[in-house]
C-alpha cells in the first residue's frame, strides 16, 4: 500500500534561475541541494507550510535519460507552456495573486470562481504551468 | 468576497504592500502603526485586515518573518549573534528564547546541526539523492 507522497519532479531549464522564482518569488524553502557533477545539482525545495513534500527541480541535460534530441524537444515544449504539473492551494488567492504580480510572476489566468474555490493559474520561470486555489469554504 | 467584487483590490493592494514592506524591511525597527498608516487604514482595521488574509497580526507576521530570515542566514553559516542582530532583535536572549520557541532547537543548536547536513551534503551527496533518479539519469558515475 502507497502511504504518501514524498517528492515530485519539475524539469527546469536553468536551476539558479529556478531557485531564485521558487525561493524568492513563491517563498519555498529549500530542502536539498546537493552538487551532481559540475553543472548540475539534487535542488529541492517545499512550500513553506508542507515541508515533507520536496518538489526536484531538475535540469533537462543530455545524458543518460535524455539524448540531445530529446532535451531540445523537452526544452521547446517546457517554454511553450505544455506541461502542468500540480497545484497549490492559498489561505487568501486575492491576496497571493497581488503578491506574485507585484514580484513579476506571470499568471495565465486571474483568478475565478469555480465550484471548488477560486483558481488562477501561474507559470515559473521556464514555462511550467501550476494551479493556484483558494478552496471554498465548506457550508 | 466574489469576482464581480474584486475590482475593488485597493483594499488586497495596501494589505499585500504592507505584508511585502514587513518582508523587506523586517531587520529595521518596524513600527506597525508606521505601516498602517502607510497603509492609509486605522491600526484597527489594518490589523484586522492582515490577520484574515494571513492568519498573523502584523506584528505575529513580523517575528515569523525574522525567525524564517535566522534559519536562512543559520544556514548559510553566518554566527548566531550576527543573525540576531542582522535580522532585527535586539537582544540574543529574546532571539534565543522564540527562536528556539518556534524552531525546537536553540540559534547555536541549529547551526550545528545545519553545518553537519551541509558537509554531508557537499561531501557525499548521493546520499541525499534518490538512488533510483543517480541511476536513470547517470550521475552515480560523475
Amino acid at each position: 500500500m502507497i502511504n504518501k507522497l514524498v517528492f515530485a519532479t519539475v524539469y527546469v531549464l536553468n536551476q539558479a534561475s529556478a531557485y531564485y522564482f521558487y525561493v524568492n518569488k513563491l517563498g519555498f524553502k529549500v530542502h536539498t541541494n546537493a552538487p551532481i557533477g559540475k553543472d548540475n545539482r539534487w535542488l529541492t525545495v517545499t512550500p513553506p507550510d508542507q515541508p515533507e513534500i520536496e518538489i526536484s527541480l531538475l535540469l533537462v541535460t543530455e545524458g543518460e535519460m535524455f539524448t540531445k534530441e530529446s532535451v531540445k524537444a523537452v526544452t521547446e515544449l517546457i517554454r511553450k507552456g505544455t506541461f502542468g504539473h500540480g497545484g497549490f492551494e492559498c489561505n487568501d488567492i486575492y491576496a497571493t495573486y497581488e503578491e506574485l504580480k507585484s514580484k513579476g510572476v506571470e499568471f495565465a489566468q486571474a483568478p475565478k470562481e469555480e465550484f471548488y474555490g477560486v483558481a488562477a493559474v501561474f507559470k515559473d520561470d521556464s514555462g511550467n504551468w501550476f494551479s493556484l486555489t483558494q478552496k471554498a469554504k465548506q457550508s | 468576497m466574489t469576482s464581480e467584487q474584486y475590482p475593488k483590490n485597493y483594499l488586497y493592494k495596501r494589505i499585500v504592500q504592507a505584508k511585502l514592506f514587513i518582508d523587506q524591511n523586517y531587520a529595521d525597527k518596524i513600527d506597525i502603526d508606521n505601516i498602517s498608516d502607510e497603509a492609509y487604514f486605522s491600526k484597527f482595521h489594518f490589523i484586522r485586515l492582515f490577520k484574515k488574509i494571513y492568519g498573523k497580526t502584523p506584528h505575529q507576521y513580523l517575528s515569523a518573518v525574522r525567525i524564517q530570515n535566522a534559519i536562512r542566514l543559520l544556514q548559510a553559516n553566518h554566527p548566531v549573534t550576527d543573525v540576531c542582530y542582522a535580522v532585527g532583535f535586539e537582544s540574543l536572549s529574546s532571539f534565543g528564547s522564540l527562536f528556539k520557541r518556534v524552531v525546537g532547537s536553540t540559534p547555536s543548536g541549529f547551526l550545528e546541526a545545519q553545518q553537519q547536513r551541509k558537509m554531508q551534503v557537499q561531501n557525499k551527496p548521493f546520499r541525499f539523492i534518490p538512488g533510483c533518479f543517480a541511476h536513470q539519469f547517470g550521475w552515480h558515475k560523475k
